[in-house]
């Protein structure tokens, strides 16, 4: 269990203010210029030792990321921070930008200086508009007080930082999607290589990463690779924000050490299933995109990437999805499935004619308006999105209903076999 | 409608479709402001940013002409700001009520009661999900996340976010605002952020 | 040189290529529906998907550089079953409509779905209805049938370099659209139909007229401009149904412009379909034997000196073969195909060719445009100029009137003046051509056909010389035809011989009453008020501008109608074929002519078209095979003289009518009226 002295967002309520000098207080911007003044190479090494690995749901290396970068680059070269928290379940970053800005803007500095960028952008989704009013009130601060900008922290590094509002599109939150929305074109993910690393923003190398991923840079630092190396378990590193919503006694964003066993998680910080552990049908564990695991499952996983992996879910972005006994799972399910078609960006054939199909299955599923047979056909429609798409998107549309046919087919087959009772009786 | 008979109203009816646009001084100033973040020759990287500006200035929607303009202010193929503009779920690109309502109905709400929010977000204002309300003055919509999942079921009316919600809880936030009120924005049940309900777990030596 | 093993077959590519090219050196087909070779990748249809050892997804092989040590699988279980999903989802809301949709029998959908498809739908759903859009006379849609690979806006975009088309909402709802119901502007609109893969993008004129498989194809070459693009004329019976590219690398690539394509309803109107003659002021119909009697009559009865042959823009080698045999037979040295009065000389060839050759405007890197307007009066080569300029390190001056050519221009003046400047070395341009490694210099017949028109081609020679447009291996002189007649009868020599007259000498000649009998070979551009003096013998195809009056009528064989040579702006002499008959009694021009000797008195001995092509070769050597340029010699041209500080102005107006074919087809009528109105609206209102 994280004792509160290793807790990074320690304002993460919002209790006390945002603005720089509550940040100050809290040991934000404290010795930033000695940081930079580091160097490239050791920022990158120490991000390696401490083995974060990327908040945004792929769980990606963070000082691997940013080491692709190019060592030499003859003009721009781009921190592109993804703000456009929307994973259903997902409300970690939210938080952060309007509780602890400076985090995040102390993190891009360090970030920046890690990888030679010339500026950065946040790209925060459009629907937080009260939060982007606060970081780019946080964003002034900083550059007035010449933390950022030209020679910032007095470093002699110059790093530009700049807000960027989305206006509405899921897909926005897939790297390439966002660089494309950055650029003033509708959110269509690239093809991939190149990779942003390569040719990103404006063409230039760039290296997209998440809210959180950025805004524990600077604790990192401050207190070594080694202090959050050694939270978590090997390979899942350090502290995570989870986010835990639906059907628990107290739902809540905490912070808390990787690995924590999910049962943990649910009866310390959000007051247990409502009615009670046994009253649990299933849980979402890492944001809508992660196959749902079923009670049996929840009773001993722990919450990090590889003992979701092994259960065939994920980490993703750590939305905690709670579903009660009372849950009517399909439409649960089917209600992501809506999501995903509404997100698709349409742009390649399996997600654009996919996930339309996919919704239009469930929704007869949910009412049991189907063939036994339909079962199999709809997870072979899934078979036939996943792994077929440009971006991830895809794959995010099948998992769910993947994990629902995986754990609740006796479900499904319930409702067909009742449905054909209630048509016979009337007929 | 259920606006009360000499209610005050500060919203007046539904922004009429215009054959001209241009941004106030105001507006032009700010879209300068947002033209300097971006390199040069990379101004097309503004038309979200100046979409949103010009949408709110327009009463909550745009008209072809404030899309011609924008693609003019840019220097984009007019094609170019219409995909935008229709591929972002923010635009509305069709007259629409000036006051935005969204329901978020995505799974995380829809499991902590977004139905009932819904049905009293139609009750109070009157209309339908994608209708605007009889008197012009708002647009209800049914939204996908809006990422404060932890708080939910979330009303988002405007710029604010209304969450912690039941029927009763949206009916009174909906009310106060057909009364032409903006009721104090976030959580309703009177907790803190994302903290739990129960008080908190943690940052224990945090806090007043 | 990257290896890759393709099903277990090793291969070398050249680095840059992609998997699908690997696969392709390889053997392999690989199915796709978004990609093609002359448009940006798009990756978005998955149907080129293959399996890549060590890679977790299969992979889209159109977008996958070709690495080393690659192992490829296009056969396996994995490909297959991505590529029957693939499309299964694209049929899931295509309508099952193939037998009333023009695409079929020539539709990529139907074909892949027949290979690789499901054999049954699965889909219980309700499929999804599209409104069709509005997107001109031109081009209608079927917008059900989309499958959203994108390819007609990647045209728009990069090779017409007109951005009119879009996808606009997202994910299923996505739509190809104008947006704002307006009709599509680029000359090169059509070609959107070609590339669809679909039938959502339908020829509007051909809509429903024919299946595909009922259409006789005969590979000809177009006259509607002086690029000479390969085309395939689809007949049934002997009508012409439709009119599409065909590939030609070096002249229009597998585009053709849309006046080419869709003027062809213009070949069943206004024709003259019987020979006529003038009786009390009314033109009135006789037979051919009648007709021919009565000119030769007046030939007979007119002396030499005062007969002249004007040769027009779309006639053939052969028949201008039988005008200058003829002509010499007659003893009349007037004869001129310049019908727009231009000073072009035949001696040396350089001057009237475009000697860098379209292909060539790829390896250019400055060029000067004087007095063109290559949108209009060649769509294909402004296409190329845009074609080098979008791989950049290209620069384009103009002196003219300024126009939108798609690609950025710096307006250097508008008229001689500047080029004057330029020629000198006076003006900042011509250093730059100087410096160029390949330059080139584009001029238009609006800067030499006009009256100073010697003095501005002595210019252009002048700047040619100064600034070295030919270099070892390079020759940047071009001059931009705009009629497909021009170059093959400079190259036959069909301009006034010693004591001859030219256009103005002839019109001149008219008004004072010294030339008495005209023959005009298909001549439409010249004010018939100036002709109306004389006894005008039209040899024609349609009721256009010279028919009114005439004293008598020879009914001709428009191009679709007759196997001929036409020599292209380049001096690429190119056959066209017969595919179908000429309407009533209209006959092969040369034919005519060759009959018309015979009357006279005075038979030209060229009975076979095999005969008149040995002369054509005994005229101009360089004719005598087809599809090859040869260079051209260089010399001194043009001469020293005062010009006239009038802009340059191109020669054409309206793009969509130019021509006795384009003028009589509706199509290009209605694509004139939108044009002008949205011009008036450009001027008008929005000032």
């Amino acid at each position: 269990m994280l004792h509160d002295r290793d807790r990074i967002f320690t304002n993460l309520y919002g209790e006390r203010p945002w603005n720089l000098e509550a940040a100050r207080r809290r040991g934000d911007w404290d010795g930033t210029k000695e940081i930079i003044l580091k160097g490239r190479d050791w920022l990158v090494k120490e991000m390696k030792e401490s083995g974060l690995r990327g908040r945004g749901g792929a769980g990606f290396p963070t000082g691997l990321k940013w080491s692709f970068m190019p060592k030499q680059a003859d003009g721009p070269v781009y921190l592109v921070v993804n703000a456009d928290e929307s994973e259903p379940g997902t409300c970690k970053d939210r938080e952060i930008i309007r509780n602890e800005p400076h985090k995040l803007i102390e993190g891009c500095l360090l970030a920046g200086a890690a990888m030679g960028c010339t500026a950065g952008y946040i790209y925060i989704r459009g629907e937080f508009v009260r939060e982007a009013q606060i970081l780019q009130a946080a964003i002034e601060e900083a550059y007035a007080a010449g933390l950022i900008g030209k020679n910032a922290c007095g470093s002699g590094y110059d790093f530009e930082l700049y807000l960027h509002r989305g206006a509405g599109a899921y897909i926005c939150g897939e790297e390439t999607g966002l660089l494309e929305s950055l650029e003033g074109k509708k959110g269509q993910p690239r093809l991939k290589p190149p990779f942003p690393a390569a040719v990103g923003l404006y063409g230039r190398p760039t290296t997209v990463n998440n809210v959180e991923t950025i805004a524990v840079v600077p604790t990192i630092y401050r207190r070594g690779a080694a202090w959050f190396a050694g939270l978590g378990r090997p390979n899942n590193t350090g502290t995570k924000i989870f986010c835990i919503s639906g059907h628990v006694n107290h739902p809540c964003t905490v912070e808390e050490e990787m690995g924590i066993p999910l049962k943990t998680l649910l009866e310390k910080h959000a007051g247990g299933v409502r009615g009670g552990w046994d009253n649990l049908l299933a849980v979402i564990p890492g944001g809508s995109s992660v196959p749902l695991i079923p009670k049996e499952i929840c009773d001993s996983v722990r919450m990090d990437f590889d003992s979701l992996r092994e259960v065939q879910s994920g980490l993703g972005t750590a939305g905690v999805i709670v579903m009660d006994r009372s849950t009517d799972i399909v439409k649960a399910i089917a209600r992501l499935s809506k999501f995903y078609m509404h997100e698709s960006c349409g742009q390649c054939t399996p997600c654009r004619e996919g996930t339309g199909w996919l919704w239009r299955m469930m929704e007869r599923m949910a009412k049991g308006e189907a063939e036994p047979a339909e079962i199999d056909q709809l997870l072979d429609v899934t078979k036939e999105i996943e792994g077929h798409t440009i971006c991830a998107l895809g794959d995010a549309a099948a998992w769910p209903v993947q994990g629902l046919i995986r754990h609740f087919r006796g479900e499904l087959e319930r409702r067909i076999r009742e449905r054909k009772l209630v048509v016979k009786r009337a007929a | 409608m259920s606006a009360a008979p000499g209610a005050k109203k500060p919203y007046g009816a539904m922004a009429p479709d215009v054959d001209r646009f241009a941004f106030t001084p105001e507006n032009l100033e700010e879209a300068k402001r947002i033209l300097a973040r971006y390199p040069p020759g990379r101004q097309a990287s503004a038309v979200l940013p100046l979409l949103h500006l010009a949408q709110a200035q327009h009463g909550g929607w745009l008209p072809k002409a404030a899309l011609d303009y924008v693609a003019e202010f840019l220097g984009m193929a007019k094609i170019r700001v219409y995909e935008v503009a229709s591929f972002y779920d923010m635009f509305n690109i069709e007259p629409v009520g000036r006051v935005q309502v969204r329901v978020c109905t995505t799974t995380p709400c829809w499991l902590c009661g977004s139905d009932a929010v819904l049905k009293a977000a139609r009750e109070v204002l009157g209309c339908e999900p994608g209708e605007s309300s009889p008197d012009g003055r708002f647009y209800l919509r049914e939204f996908e996340c809006l990422g404060a999942c932890a708080n939910a079921p979330v009303l988002w009316i405007d710029d604010d976010f209304y969450e912690d919600l039941t029927y009763e809880r949206a009916k009174a936030v909906l009310e106060a605002v057909v009364r032409g009120e903006r009721p104090e924005p976030g959580p309703q049940s009177g907790r803190k952020g994302s903290m739990p309900a129960g008080g908190k777990t943690t940052l224990l030596e945090v806090g007043e | 040189m990257p290896k890759l093993t393709i099903d277990g077959e090793i291969v070398e590519v050249p680095p840059g290529s992609t998997v699908l090219q690997a696969c392709e050196a390889a053997g392999r087909e690989i199915p796709v529906f978004c990609f093609h070779p002359r448009l940006n990748i798009a990756g978005n249809c998955r149907m080129c998907l293959v399996e890549v050892e060590k890679m977790p997804k299969p992979q889209a092989s159109c977008a996958l550089p070709a690495a080393d040590g690659m192992v490829v699988h296009t056969d396996s279980p994995t490909v297959h079953r991505a590529r029957k999903g693939v499309l299964e989802l694209l049929l899931i809301n295509h309508p099952l409509d193939c037998p009333i949709c023009d695409q079929g029998g020539e539709c990529d959908l139907q074909d892949l779905t027949l290979f690789y498809g499901p054999d049954k739908s699965r889909f219980k759903e309700n499929k999804r209805p599209v409104a069709d859009k509005y997107l001109g006379p031109l081009i209608s849609t079927h917008m059900t049938r989309c499958i959203h690979c994108t390819r007609c806006i990647r045209f728009l975009n990069e090779i017409a370099g007109v951005e009119e088309l879009g996808a606009v909402h997202r994910g299923e709802h996505m739509e190809i659209t104008s947006w704002v119901e307006a009709a599509l502007t680029s000359e090169l609109q059509g070609n959107i139909i070609d590339l669809c893969p679909v039938g959502a993008l339908n020829s509007k004129p051909y809509e429903y007229r024919a299946r595909t498989w009922e259409l006789k194809k005969t590979e000809s070459v177009d006259v509607l401009d002086a690029v000479g693009s390969s085309i395939r004329i689809d007949s049934r019976g002997n009508e012409v149904m439709r009119i599409l590219p065909r590939l030609h690398e070096e002249v229009n690539e597998e585009w053709l412009a849309d006046k080419s394509r869709f003027a062809y309803d213009g070949l069943k109107k206004r024709r003259l379909d019987v020979p006529m003659l003038r009786k009390a002021g009314r033109l009135e119909p006789v037979d051919w034997k009648t007709v021919l009697a009565a000119v030769a009559d007046r030939v007979r009865a007119t002396d030499p000196s005062r007969i002249a042959f004007l040769v027009g823009d779309q006639v053939d080698c052969e028949t201008m073969v039988l005008v200058k045999e003829l002509a010499e037979r007659l003893g009349t040295p007037h004869v001129e195909c310049r019908q727009d009065g231009s000073p072009l000389g035949i001696r040396p060839r350089a001057q009237y060719l475009f000697n860098t050759t379209i292909a060539g405007i790829e390896q250019a890197d400055v060029c000067l445009l004087v007095g063109t307007n290559p949108r209009w009066e060649a769509p294909l080569v402004n296409a190329r100029i845009r074609k080098r300029w979008r791989r950049g390190g290209f620069t384009v001056g103009r002196i003219g009137v300024p126009f939108d050519l798609t690609y950025p221009v710096h307006d250097l003046g508008a008229g001689p003046a500047t080029l004057e400047e330029v020629a000198h070395g006076w003006h900042s341009f011509a250093e730059k051509l100087a410096a160029a490694e390949r330059p080139m210099l584009i001029l238009g017949m609006g800067a030499i056909a006009r009256p100073d028109g010697a003095a501005v081609l002595g210019l252009a020679h002048r700047l040619a010389e100064s600034v070295r447009l030919l270099r070892p291996g390079w020759n940047g002189f071009n001059l931009l035809h705009t009629a497909a007649a021009r170059v093959g009868g400079l190259e036959l020599g069909l301009v006034p011989g010693p004591g001859g007259r030219d256009l103005a000498g002839i019109l001149a000649g008219i008004e004072r009453g010294e030339i008495e009998l005209v023959f005009s070979i298909g001549v439409e551009e010249v004010d018939p008020k100036r002709l109306e003096k004389a006894f005008v013998v039209h040899l024609g195809t349609h009721g256009d501008r010279t028919a009114p009056i005439a004293s008598a009528i020879l009914p001709g064989a428009a191009y679709t109608e007759k196997n001929a040579t036409w020599v292209n702006l380049e001096g690429r002499p190119q056959r066209g074929r017969l595919a179908v008959f000429p309407p009533g009694e209209a006959k092969e021009d040369w034919r005519i002519l060759r009959a018309l000797s015979e009357a006279v008195g005075r038979t030209v001995p060229l009975d076979t078209p095999a005969q008149v092509r040995a002369r054509m070769a005994e005229l101009a050597p360089q004719l005598g095979e087809l599809d090859r340029i040869r260079p051209a010699e260089w010399g001194s041209f043009g001469r020293a003289g005062p010009v006239d500080p009038a802009p340059f102005r191109s020669p054409i107006e309206d793009y969509w009518r130019t021509c006795p074919i384009s003028r009589a087809s509706a199509v290009m009528a209605e694509c004139s009226a939108l044009a002008a109105a949205r011009a008036r609206e450009a001027t008008g209102t929005h000032g």
